[in-house]
């Protein structure tokens, strides 16, 4: 099978996976950065989103020829312990129920604050609107999404 | 130090000695739910690696410097127990939370009962044992403290941990732990009052937050270990078939592949064996692919070419409308509760209405797909994963293979939701067989499709209800059920209005479907709620009354005294609509807000919600809900609300799009781009209020759930005119209209 180098987190990983391989599961199986999540495996509910140069994409769609020479930032390289302004409104709201969908929230989140410091209710909505919470803990990622658009100010990306 | 003088002074019925534990740990476990009896458990069942923990109960270990872990007992699902269960025991212990640290408790039947999410049962069932557990080891922590000291502990106060005697001396739970744990387990130690309760009812943090906001390996999807293969099983394509023959000559040659065999003959033995789990495990053998990653096990598994039979009809949706619509218009039911003369009362009746309303399946949809690990080994059979109902998979999976229960060690992840779906471990005995038939350790994954198209649905249903009205008083009420598979349980019969009409009749009736089914959150409440509180709103307006008033009137009919199968509290009930009829602002809207009410009892708890209905550039938009919720004592306010919110939405986003219909025996949809879930743009805001009456607590995990699809038909019908018979809503778009006439005028 074929190697691949690919820079996630900061660090550059080398895997050797079959080409068609998703990037969800070379995170999952290959490198155990479990955090980021399969919950339908066809870009429909976000729980596998990550940051792909910044942008925010559905790691289960993503094929490793398309992040060839990109920065991959997960969930585990969001903040070196936690405290990004999403993860911390998250953990102020305490917006989880099972949970299993948050990391791909607060992925999402992220990236869309970082180009959309000041966003409307709507702005939120819109951005959100791709990411399936089961639990339906909506109500508390608008508050939290808010929150946290109040705290971007300066802040720089971990990775 | 001696300890004999201290050990003579107590009552002292059983001494265990601390070596009996590798390293010097000791684990006292006691069944909360019988007798208090302490007994030394050969094994750690749990991790001691820490040796300076003291334990004084499965629950509870407390180490040399005060710290102290709680074991959580019950599977997390998301409602929020691994952080509530272990505030009531802290709340006893008097200790501070923020030294407490939460671990999941494993299946340990020696140790706890009911380990089951179910339900919403875990605090209503836990509350007097999760507060004796608490209560008991502060005790215990006293009393040597008290011997030490040479007083009576009596004397003793305690706070956050530490004990202080009359003189203003001081021990810390870590001072004594050693000598404590020692000592037989006191019973029926007195509790605290509500008034002194310092943790209970503070807003406390998920405990497992950190983890989630990280990323951090928790679910049964994450665990691995050494050696870990993955399975990926092809399944009947569609219900009713069997397997005929396969070729994997193409997958066997694909990268990561480790093995490919059929599983079934094990299944069907425990099928044979335990007739009530027949319908959770189809009939045919299935084809199992071990690879080295999960997609390789997903991507071989599609190569495989395999050849099915039909064995039993194929079903489907259009055939299911029929045979439900002929059951409720024949004669075979089955009485529930009959009272008084409903036929009687009809005929005789000055108005009578008759309403039907119509379901769908439902898959379960939890974000983590179907998942378990199993190892098989001589020595024991290891399982890992998501599971609802732990003692019962572990009981099926010794019996699948012939072992012991003691074989079995079953460790329960966090759980990627359940919403019943878990409660039916059919994927973790699967596991068992693949993982006895594999030699090695192995992690079976369900693709979403997997877990939607070979899942176990809430059944279509419909109901029918009838009632008469004399002289201005509903005196007949008859509710008559059609489901395919199972028929309401033996309570619901009982829930409101029973007892408040003197002529009443519960008849059911089914259909024995080959698609499997089961419970899915607040079963049978999750639809029949919708149906009675609709009819009751269109009851109200053929009576011309108003349509609370209607409900708080039959409630003045009911006397639970009188009839002890009453299951809910006419007062209760009351109280949580008079609420919310004010804080809903109910009937002091604004013209272009539309309300609609309901009020539901189930699971224990009284609620009554209230939906807004606004119209926007002339549409009407579900904007809010208003909800209040009598579940006596709200243990963790931050946690509970969460779970209101939750269950509200989980309402309104199934009444207005869930729907999975069947096709020539399988489902038309398998994933969310053909299944509609509900997402954060058609979420309305939801206002939580809770009942704050001292009592002990009862269910949140479902009952708030139940109301919401009503509340929300009621609240179109004000805007729209539209009645809506059928779920979902959204499937009967030309209903959610405002009349063009209205836009114009």
């Amino acid at each position: 099978m074929p190697t691949y180098q690919i820079n996630v987190n900061g660090a550059s990983k080398t895997v050797d996976v079959a080409e068609d391989t998703p990037v969800l599961w070379v995170l999952r199986d290959h490198l155990d950065l479990v955090g980021t999540k399969y919950g339908c495996g066809i870009g429909q509910c976000g729980a596998c989103t990550i940051h792909v140069d910044g942008t925010a994409m559905r790691s289960c769609s993503l094929t490793l020829a398309q992040i060839d020479g990109k920065s991959i930032t997960t969930i585990e390289g969001l903040s070196e312990d936690g405290t990004h302004p999403v993860q911390e409104a998250w953990k102020e709201v305490d917006v989880p129920q099972c949970g299993y969908c948050q990391a791909g929230q607060i992925m999402t989140a992220s990236a869309f604050l970082a180009k959309n410091p000041n966003p409307s209710e709507e702005d939120i909505e819109n951005a959100m609107n791709g990411n399936i919470c089961r639990c339906a803990t909506y109500t508390r990622i608008r508050k939290a999404v808010q929150i946290a658009a109040e705290n971007m100010d300066g802040y720089q990306l971990f990775t | 130090m001696s300890t004999n003088n201290t050990f003579n002074t107590l009552n002292r019925r059983a001494f265990l000695r601390n070596s009996s534990l590798a390293g010097g740990g000791l684990l006292i476990g006691f069944n909360l739910f019988q007798a208090c009896k302490p007994k030394v458990i050969a094994e750690p069942a749990i991790d001691l690696a820490s040796l300076d923990y003291n334990d004084f109960n499965a629950f509870i270990k407390i180490a040399d410097n005060g710290a102290v872990t709680i074991f959580s007992p019950n599977p997390e699902v998301g409602q929020g127990v691994k952080t509530s269960m272990p505030m009531i025991i802290a709340e006893e212990l008097d200790v501070a939370w923020d030294n407490v640290y939460v671990e999941q408790g494993i299946l340990d039947t020696n140790n706890y009962t009911r380990q089951v999410a179910g339900g919403s049962q875990s605090i209503r069932f836990g509350w007097d044992a999760l507060r004796q557990t608490g209560a008991a080891a502060k005790q215990m922590l006293v009393s040597v403290a008290a011997a030490r000291w040479g007083v009576d502990p009596s004397e003793c106060t305690v706070s956050e941990g530490v004990i202080t005697n009359a003189a203003g001396e001081t021990l810390g739970y870590g001072d004594v732990v050693k000598d404590a744990a020692q000592l037989e387990v006191p019973e029926n130690v007195p509790l605290k009052k509500t008034s002194e309760y310092k943790i209970m009812g503070k807003d406390t943090p998920n405990v497992d937050i950190d983890k989630i906001i990280t990323g951090k390996s928790l679910y049964g999807m994450d665990y691995k270990t050494e050696g870990m293969v993955y399975a990926s099983v092809l399944r009947p394509p569609a219900f009713g078939q069997k397997l005929v023959s396969y070729d994997d000559s193409a997958a066997r040659a694909m990268p990561g592949v480790v093995d490919i065999f059929t599983i079934g003959e094990k299944l069907r033995g425990l099928a044979e064996a335990v007739p009530r789990i027949t319908g959770i495990i189809s009939d045919s053998d299935k084809i199992v692919v071990l690879a080295n990653s999960t997609w390789e096990a997903m991507k071989a598994k599609k190569a495989i070419k395999a050849e099915w039979e039909e064995v039993t009809k194929a079903e489907s949706t259009e055939e299911h409308d029929k045979i439900l619509t002929n059951l409720l218009d024949g004669n075979k039911f089955e009485t529930l509760r009959s009272d008084g003369n409903v036929k009687k009362a009809l005929a005789e009746a000055d108005q009578v209405l008759e309403r039907t309303y119509e379901s769908p399946f439902l898959p379960h949809s939890c974000m983590e797909p179907m998942n378990f690990f199993a190892n098989v080994t001589e020595e024991k059979v290891h399982l890992v994963g998501p599971i609802q109902t732990p003692e019962g998979t572990a009981g099926f999976v010794a019996q699948l293979l012939g072992r012991e229960a003691d074989d079995i060690h079953l460790e329960m992840t966090r759980i990627g939701g359940g919403f019943g779906r878990r409660l039916y471990g059919n994927f973790a005995i699967e596991a068992a067989e693949i993982a006895d038939k594999a030699k090695k350790p192995v992690k079976l994954v369900f693709s979403r499709e997997e877990d939607m198209e070979d899942g176990i649905y809430r059944m279509s249903i419909k109901y029918r209800i009838k009632a008469g009205v004399k002289d201005g008083k509903v005196t007949a009420y008859h509710l008559k059920e059609a489901a395919v598979n199972s028929n309401m349980y033996g309570l619901v019969p009982n829930f409101f209005p029973a007892g408040a009409i003197e002529n009443y009749q519960v008849d059911t009736a089914k259909y024995d479907s080959n698609i499997t089914t089961g419970a899915w959150r607040a079963p049978y409440t999750n639809f029949l709620a919708y149906a009675e509180q609709s009819f009751f709103d269109e009851l109200a307006e053929l009576m011309e009354v108003d349509k609370i008033q209607l409900r708080l009137d039959l409630l003045d009919n009911v006397n639970p005294e009188e009839d002890e199968r009453i299951q809910y509290s006419p007062e209760r009930m009351k109280e949580v609509i008079k609420v919310a009829v004010d804080k809903s602002g109910w009937g002091k809207k604004p013209e272009d807000v539309h309300q609609g009410f309901v009020n539901y009892y189930c699971h224990n708890t009284h609620v009554a919600e209230v939906a807004d209905v606004e119209i926007e550039n002339g549409e009407p938009v579900l904007k809010k809900i208003t909800c209040v919720v009598d579940c006596g004592i709200v243990v963790n306010p931050l946690g509970a609300k969460n779970l209101v919110e939750g269950g509200v939405l989980d309402g309104v986003g199934h009444s207005m799009f869930g729907e999975l219909a069947f096709k020539d025996g399988k489902p038309t949809a398998n994933n969310f781009d053909r299944y509609q879930l509900l997402r954060i743009k058609d979420a309305p805001v939801v206002e939580t209020h809770f009942i704050d009456n001292g009592l002990s607590p009862t269910g949140l995990g479902e009952p708030t759930l139940p109301p919401a699809g009503g509340a929300v038909a009621n609240a179109f019908k004000s805007a729209t005119g539209n009645r809506l018979y059928k779920q979902p809503f959204t499937k009967t778009p030309e209903l959610l209209k405002v009349p063009e006439k209205e836009i114009i005028g």
